[in-house]
């Protein structure tokens, strides 16, 4: 039987990437009980993955000098599961952990859009932000062919990370039209604080060619990807990779956020001026509140650690820098819309649900996504739709609505360790 | 200098770089993750905890995520790929 640890917090910090990290630090300021919960083995979210070891001083380098330096309770490796009557429930690998808080502030990042295409199984087939996040971690690319494919500006960020770690970036494949794209960089470069970056990909990614109107047809090999074919500007050709990276833009992580009843706008956490939701006492900063990156997670989530720490005056101050950073949230949105051509690269027999193996055809015959999910499988793996589900989405315009606890798969004894007032299901 | 932690995917010695995670060492033996339930040799997609296709056994505790565990030395990592 695993044992139980007992948390309280004055404010709870979910997801230890920017958005929390800086959320936590505001409301550290108070002198407030801080917990900053995450999933992770290290904070950092995805964006600072492993930044933690990265040797010389830099921007990100200050905020974990600063959040080692406080006394903010970082509970590592958490996986938040259930959330109701002011309470979280998590998992870590040796006990289940309760968690009670006085205020919430949920800060669980995006993940990746994935699209089905013939071969998008095959092992070395990855996210865009999957392969980022796997050489973060360690692993050696020196001397691979890679392919990176979606759309958005992360692939660019990808491909550059990918070569400096030694791959052979073969090309990079955009979906979006060039026109949007060369819109794109120009706003950017008058984005607050983004022409740098913009300028330091371009030098990066030098020679590497970058096609618009281009995207993956199918993917072919023997137990890995050995071959990519792509339609270029209505061509096809096929490319040899060892890696194939695809990814087609970000989408919030709001399962949390929709379990503990935060009203959601157009799939975003809905929050006011100090980034509380619906409910009261809850807030929510970075990506979940939409797409906007770095530096805008960094300041939605400073206002929200002041704002739930009580401290209105410092998070008014941080309005106007928030707002000019969320003009990037209107121009990420603008450049990159998917075409429709990606809705029918799918076969009938290429699979949609990984968990559960369900092919195309299986789904063509539902008209909803819970009619899917009870004929068909689809989504009722151990991802829990988390693929699948924004897949299905954009496939066939499916409203994706049902969220349960657990929203993780736990052990029993995780479930048998929660009490049942926190178990109860939310009015 | 760069330490390095050496453990074994389905028996064979497998060395990366410190607080490289298992799924980096299972990609680096080789190996698939798992297999489907319909037969498929999968890997990781996401590399960030929510696709579960890197599930793997460690120490013989199966269906853990291979992306959100770091490799420790002599662990035993079972790839069903």
């Amino acid at each position: 039987m695993d044992s139980v640890k007992h948390l309280r917090f004055d404010v709870a910090v979910v997801g230890a990437g920017p958005a929390g990290i800086a959320a936590a630090l505001a409301a550290a300021d108070s002198g407030k009980s801080i917990g900053l919960i995450d999933d992770n083995p290290a904070a950092g979210g995805q964006i600072w993955r492993g930044a933690q070891t990265e040797p010389r001083p830099s921007a990100k380098s200050v905020w974990f000098d600063r959040l080692n330096k406080s006394a903010i309770q970082i509970v590592r490796g958490a996986r938040v599961f259930h959330a109701a009557n002011g309470e979280l429930a998590a998992e870590c690998d040796d006990s289940a952990v309760q968690i009670t808080y006085g205020r919430l502030i949920v800060a669980t990042g995006a993940r990746e859009l994935f699209l089905p295409f013939p071969g998008w199984t095959l092992p070395n087939v990855m996210g865009a932000g999957g392969l980022q996040a796997l050489l973060k971690s360690g692993l050696d690319i020196a001397g691979k062919r890679v392919v990176i494919a979606g759309t958005g500006p992360l692939l660019l960020a990808v491909a550059a990370y990918a070569r400096k770690c030694g791959a052979k970036v073969v090309g990079i494949c955009e979906q979006t039209t060039w026109p949007r794209m060369v819109r794109f960089g120009m706003k950017m470069l008058l984005a607050p604080g983004k022409a740098p970056e913009a300028l330091r990909f371009a030098y990066d990614l030098r020679g590497i060619p970058h096609w618009t109107d281009c995207w993956p047809v199918a993917a072919f090999g023997n137990r890995r990807v050995e071959i990519v074919r792509i339609s270029r500007q209505g061509q096809t050709s096929e490319i040899e990779c060892d890696y194939l990276a695809c990814g087609f833009h970000l989408i919030p992580n709001v399962e949390l956020p929709r379990m503990c009843g935060c009203r959601l706008q157009q799939g975003f956490v809905e929050v006011d001026e100090c980034q509380q939701t619906s409910v009261a006492g809850t807030y929510c900063a970075g990506e979940p509140t939409g797409i906007g990156g770095l530096e805008l997670a960094l300041v939605e989530g400073e206002i929200a650690g002041y704002a739930a720490t009580n401290w209105e005056d410092r998070a008014k101050h941080l309005f106007a820098k928030r707002a000019r950073h969320q003009k990037v949230v209107g121009i990420l949105k603008d450049a990159f819309p998917l075409r429709s051509e990606l809705k029918n690269l799918a076969r009938p027999d290429t699979l949609v649900c990984r968990c559960e193996d369900v092919p195309h055809e299986r789904l063509c015959e539902h008209s909803s996504w819970r009619a899917a999910k009870l004929h068909a499988r689809c989504g009722m793996g151990p991802c829990q739709g988390r693929v699948c589900a924004p897949a299905a989405e954009f496939l066939f315009g499916w409203e994706i609505d049902s969220v349960r606890p657990p929203v993780f798969p736990v052990r029993c004894s995780s479930l048998a360790a929660i009490p049942s007032h926190t178990a109860a299901p939310r009015n | 200098m760069s330490e390095s932690v050496s453990v074994r995917v389905n028996g064979k010695a497998v060395t990366v770089r410190a607080g490289a995670t298992v799924a980096v060492a299972v990609l680096a033996s080789g190996a698939a993750c798992r297999t489907s339930v319909s037969g498929q040799p999968r890997s990781p997609l996401c590399g960030m905890g929510t696709c579960f296709e890197c599930r793997v056994a460690i120490n013989g505790e199966p269906q853990r995520r291979s992306c959100q565990v770091l490799c420790e030395s002599n662990m035993e990592i079972e790839a069903y790929g």
